[in-house]
C-alpha cells in the first residue's frame, strides 16, 4: 500500500511521515506541492512544517498548491488524507475540515510530549486504536488553538467526529480540549500533535503514534 | 491604476492573544489600559482595472478567496 507524503516549500516533517508510514509497513511516496499527480497512491499525508513560511494564515497558500487540487477531489470520492499539524491547518482552510487554528492562547511556541484520549475510532486513520485509549505522542506548534463556531463544535461532538481529546492540559487554547478531529466519512483527519514523531523508542517518547499509519494499512487492504 | 485597501480582523469572538499581550504591555509603559486592543492586517493592492468598480470587484473576490479566512476574520474592502 502507498502512503504519498507532499512536500510543501517548508514542509519539515515530511520525511519523518515517510519514514513511519514504512515502520507501519507501507511504502511511502514522495508528492511535490507543485505537481497535481499523486502517482498511485492509496493514501496522502500532509505533514507538519511551515508552508510557504507560514505567510499571511498557516495553510492560506499551501490550500492553493496544485497537488492540493487533487488531494481535495480525492478526498471527496473518499480517498484517506491525514493532516498533521500544519496539515491540519491545510485540510481547515481547504474547507475539507471544518474550523481553523488560531495562535496559541499563551502565546508560547509549545514543544512537549502530549497525553491525548482517542475519541472515535470510526475513522480510516484511528481504527487500531481503542476508544478512550490513551496515547503519547510529542505536539510541537505555535497556531494549534482549535476555533470553531460554537454550532460546529456542538454538531463534531454530537457526530463522534473528535478522535482525540487532549489530556493532563490544554496546551494551546484549543476549543474544549479538541486535538483532532475527522470529516462525516471519515476519510479525512486532521490532527495537532505529531504521530511520526512517535513510531520507536529510540528517537521518541515511545510508539503510541504508529496506530495511524496502520490504521489506514488495514483500511486499504 | 487603483489602489485598494484590504483590512483583515479577527472576529470579535475569536481571541485574540497577540492584542491581548500588547494590551498588557501598554500600562508597564505608563500609559492608561486600553479598553479594547485588536490586531489584524491591513493589505494594500495596485489592480489595473477598467473603473474603481472593477477594481473593487476583483479586490472583493481575491479577499474573499485568499486575503481573509471567512471562518475566522471579518474583511473589509475600500478604495485608498
Amino acid at each position: 500500500m502507498k502512503i504519498g507524503v507532499v512536500t510543501f516549500p517548508g514542509s519539515l516533517d515530511d520525511r519523518d511521515a515517510q519514514r513511519a508510514a514504512r515502520l507501519a509497513g507501507g511504502e511511502p511516496v514522495a508528492l511535490w506541492h507543485a505537481d497535481p499527480d499523486l502517482h498511485g497512491v492509496d493514501a496522502v499525508v500532509l505533514p507538519g512544517g511551515f508552508s510557504y513560511g507560514d505567510y499571511l494564515r498557516c495553510g492560506a497558500i499551501a490550500r492553493f498548491a496544485p497537488v492540493m487540487e487533487t488531494i481535495i477531489a480525492g478526498a471527496a470520492d473518499g480517498l484517506p488524507v491525514l493532516g498533521i499539524c500544519n496539515g491540519f491547518q491545510v485540510l481547515c482552510e481547504s474547507h475539507l475540515l471544518p474550523g481553523a487554528l488560531t495562535r496559541n492562547q499563551g502565546l508560547h511556541f509549545v514543544h512537549r510530549d502530549q497525553v491525548l484520549r482517542i475519541e472515535s475510532t470510526d475513522s480510516v486513520w484511528t481504527s487500531a486504536y481503542d476508544r478512550g485509549a490513551r496515547i503519547t505522542i510529542p505536539i510541537k506548534n505555535g497556531e494549534g488553538c482549535y476555533v470553531a463556531a460554537p454550532a460546529v463544535l456542538d454538531e463534531l461532538e454530537a457526530q463522534g467526529q473528535v478522535i482525540a481529546y487532549y489530556e493532563g492540559g490544554n496546551p494551546n487554547g484549543s476549543a474544549r480540549d479538541i486535538a483532532g478531529i475527522r470529516n462525516a466519512r471519515g476519510n479525512v483527519v486532521g490532527l495537532m500533535p505529531h504521530p511520526e514523531h512517535a513510531v520507536e523508542d529510540l528517537t521518541g517518547p515511545g510508539t503510541d503514534g504508529l496506530g495511524f499509519f496502520i490504521s489506514v494499512l488495514k483500511a486499504l487492504v | 491604476m487603483y489602489r485598494i485597501v484590504v483590512d483583515v480582523m479577527l472576529k470579535p469572538e475569536i481571541l485574540d492573544p497577540q492584542g491581548q499581550a500588547v494590551a498588557n504591555a501598554l500600562p508597564t509603559l505608563g500609559f492608561a489600559p486600553p479598553v479594547g486592543l485588536r490586531i489584524g492586517r491591513h493589505v494594500e493592492l495596485d489592480l489595473e482595472a477598467a473603473d474603481p468598480q472593477d477594481a473593487l470587484a476583483q479586490a472583493d473576490r481575491m479577499a474573499g478567496t485568499l486575503l481573509s479566512n471567512p471562518v475566522i476574520e471579518d474583511v473589509s474592502v475600500r478604495l485608498a
